[in-house]
């Protein structure tokens, strides 16, 4: 009696609050706001559209690190939601957090939901995953750095835009042709630390730390002071000390200053493709991240950025059943294929990134794709599966700390580079006492 | 010989300071009592599981060269903070003080900058010194000078320093506008009749009177720079560059609630409050000595 009396106050406030009665709800938390939140909005939408069951929630709970922190308060106040967005930084911290986590192929294999591991992507997955192979949590958004010229600004310097930029002995060179052609800003980055020793040590295939860059066990070391990261940090400090490379900060500031048509490369995720072709007044083109010609086994292949879904432990089997079907729903071909297409993110499925190629999306869009070639190139190997670090959102900080040292002259790349490794070594075993 | 009045019982008073016993036991040493107790364990970020280390926490802090030079950092932070907030505070109050008309609008204008968030203010601050946006860095790079908070430590201190200044100067104005206006005419207009000029009078008579103000404002201003100023530093420069504006709040809040790493976290705070307890006595034993009141 009574819930029809609620049921009836329901209708005659708001429509919606009726069928989530009925619903199980599953809180969906992410980092995503702008463009991208819509575009979540917009696939939560569907899924709520497309069945009766269940209804999922998303809230928005600021950037990666506040998201991540939100769901850690949550839940040790009993509060946190099923699905929380943690990014690829945070995937040690909640592999740890044994207890506090559901594993992904746990979730799908009780949900009965479709659910075929080997439908992902490796290079995708393989960040995600245990080293026997079970997914711990779903790839939600994946890229991985590029390059991007700005033709326009190529022309007025009085350089070729189609100057070979496949390596940085040719970047070295356009850089200096730039220059003397009147740019005042020839080289930015975003993401620093991500893209020149993270995904430069995978690109190269050298470790960036031992065991395996983490993946085999807790006891790891950075070995990020080595030769061919040295060597390639030092002719970026020189560019630096020559105006060459200009530095904007650690995140990805630099964006700015490319959109804006006042940089003529900038080394960027492949995800900036949709704040990039939004805004930029001028012909621009993406190439592949370039390497080194000679050092270690490049081009291997590149590595992920970008953020996971894992499921939050102490919930209703009905409530995961939902969790289940909605995480099956996001990896379904049309959805995956449709985000890569908006976002410029990578094709969880290989599936996914074969539809996209048979509507004539890369054709349409040249340059796209260049993002899927690069990272599946090779079948990765233990230097370029992927980093798993303890406290690594901390040991990035160091390490942009360390590598403005060497932008402003301050140190050697080598020094700089020792005092990350001894600096951050300190925090790896922290994090290893706290998880014995 | 004194003169007390004495209460009969006990109930009532412990029943009238009752209210500020709770406050302090749950806002103070029940969350510092937590910190002393969390600074001995190194915690996995969820709660799951805690590590015994003892005084491990803080054999790790003092290890490391980047924590110790915080404290100077700090140190250099706050004695700027204080002076960039107070002088120009008491410079505006003098001026204010001398105006016939209109100083209600000065007043009321000069105030304005104390409601804005230090958070806010950190944000104005940085979209006018931004390396490649800014209003000010555009005019400093036209006069020739290269502006970088982003990689110079010390302008980046600088930028900081300024940034937190500038809404405390309303306040201070605020306090030394009132005090001003509380010092004796009688006294002033004795000394001009004997010719002392402006500034005299105000170095001799007027700055002596404020001594009590002074003292107040350098106290909680000191606890201001310290305590409240991690917004602004967490939105210009967040520690950087090198950790040159790292001040020991600063890295309690990032490591903290950034890197989840309690354990340090925790360790840090119970640091702090050692060194805030040690410098409020030093402050009310050495410098109260010279306050007139």
């Amino acid at each position: 009696m009574q819930k029809s009396i609620l049921g009836a106050f329901a209708v005659s406030t708001m429509l919606s609050p009726v069928a989530a009665m009925a619903q199980t709800e599953v809180q969906f938390w992410h980092a995503f706001t702008g463009r991208l939140g819509e575009l979540v909005a917009a696939q939560v939408d569907t899924f709520n559209a497309s069945q009766s069951a269940y209804v999922v929630v998303q809230s928005h709970k600021g950037n990666y690190s506040e998201t991540l922190n939100s769901g850690i308060a949550a839940f040790r106040a009993g509060e946190q939601p099923h699905i929380l967005m943690v990014f690829e930084v945070g995937t040690a911290t909640m592999m740890s957090a044994q207890g506090a986590t559901k594993p992904v192929f746990e979730v799908m294999a009780e949900s009965g939901a479709t659910f075929d591991p080997d439908a992902y992507i490796g290079a995708v997955k393989g960040y995600y995953t245990t080293t026997d192979g079970q997914m711990l949590s779903l790839p939600f958004n994946s890229s991985t750095p590029v390059l991007w010229v700005n033709r326009d600004a190529f022309e007025a310097a009085g350089v070729d835009p189609e100057t070979d930029l496949s390596t940085w002995q040719n970047v070295g060179e356009t850089l200096e042709a730039l220059k003397a052609g009147g740019s005042e800003c020839p080289l930015v980055t975003a993401w620093q630390s991500w893209i020149h020793l993270e995904n430069f040590s995978a690109y190269h295939d050298v470790p960036f730390a031992s065991q395996d860059n983490g993946f085999a066990g807790l006891d790891t070391e950075l070995m990020l002071n080595g030769e061919a990261q040295v060597a390639h940090l030092t002719a970026m400090g020189e560019w630096a000390q020559d105006g060459k490379f200009i530095y904007t900060g650690r995140r990805n500031e630099g964006g700015a200053n490319f959109r804006s048509g006042e940089c003529a490369l900038f080394t960027e995720s492949s995800a900036g493709y949709a704040g990039i072709k939004a805004e930029a007044e001028f012909d621009f083109d993406v190439r592949p991240l370039p390497y080194w010609e000679g050092v270690g086994n490049a081009p291997q292949n590149t590595i992920i950025g970008g953020a996971s879904l894992w499921v939050m432990e102490g919930h209703e089997a009905e409530e995961y059943k939902g969790v289940g079907e909605f995480l099956a729903f996001l990896s379904s071909s049309d959805v995956q294929a449709q985000w890569h297409q908006d976002t410029g993110y990578l094709p969880i499925t290989s599936e996914a990134g074969e539809a996209t190629r048979a509507a004539g999306f890369y054709d349409d869009n040249p340059g796209t794709d260049i993002a899927v070639i690069q990272m599946t190139a090779n079948e990765p190997t233990a230097n370029s599966k992927g980093l798993r670090l303890g406290s690594f959102d901390q040991i990035r900080g160091i390490i942009d700390e360390e590598l403005e040292a060497i932008w402003a002259g301050d140190k050697s790349a080598q020094e700089a580079m020792d005092s990350a490794k001894e600096r951050g070594d300190a925090l790896l075993r922290r994090f290893e006492a706290a998880n014995r | 010989m004194e003169k007390r009045v004495k209460f009969r019982g006990w109930l009532l008073p412990l029943l009238l300071i009752a209210p500020q016993v709770v406050i302090s036991a749950v806002f103070f040493f029940y969350p510092a009592g937590q910190a002393i107790w969390q600074s001995l364990f190194i915690p996995d970020p969820f709660g799951l599981s805690m590590q015994y280390v003892g005084l491990g926490n803080f054999e790790f802090l003092l290890s490391d060269p980047y924590y110790r030079a915080s404290f100077v950092t700090t140190a250099i932070f706050s004695v700027l903070v204080t002076l960039c907030s107070m002088v120009p505070a008491l410079f505006l109050a003098v001026i204010a003080d001398r105006l016939i008309k209109g100083s209600g609008v000065y007043r009321t204008l000069l105030i304005w900058p104390y409601a804005v968030a230090p958070a806010v203010a950190g944000v104005l601050w940085l979209f006018m010194f931004n390396t490649r946006v800014g209003v000010v860095s555009w005019y400093l790079g036209q006069l020739g000078y290269d502006w970088n908070h982003v990689l110079n430590g010390g302008e980046a201190m600088g930028l900081v320093v300024v940034a937190s200044a500038w809404g405390r100067i309303s306040y201070n104005f605020l306090f030394f506008f009132a005090a001003l206006q509380a010092v004796p005419r009688s006294v002033i207009e004795a000394a001009a009749i004997d010719g002392a000029h402006f500034w005299r009078r105000f170095w001799t008579i007027v700055l002596p009177l404020l001594s009590p103000t002074t003292f107040f404002l350098l106290v909680v201003n000191i606890v201001y720079s310290f305590f409240e100023t991690f917004g602004v530093i967490h939105t210009i420069t967040a520690g950087g560059p090198q950790q040159t504006t790292t001040i020991l709040v600063y890295k309690v809040y990032s490591d903290g609630f950034v890197s989840q790493d309690l354990g340090s976290s925790s360790a840090q705070s119970v640091i702090l409050l050692i060194v805030v307890g040690l410098l409020t006595v030093l402050q009310f034993k050495f410098i109260e000595k010279r306050v007139h009141y």
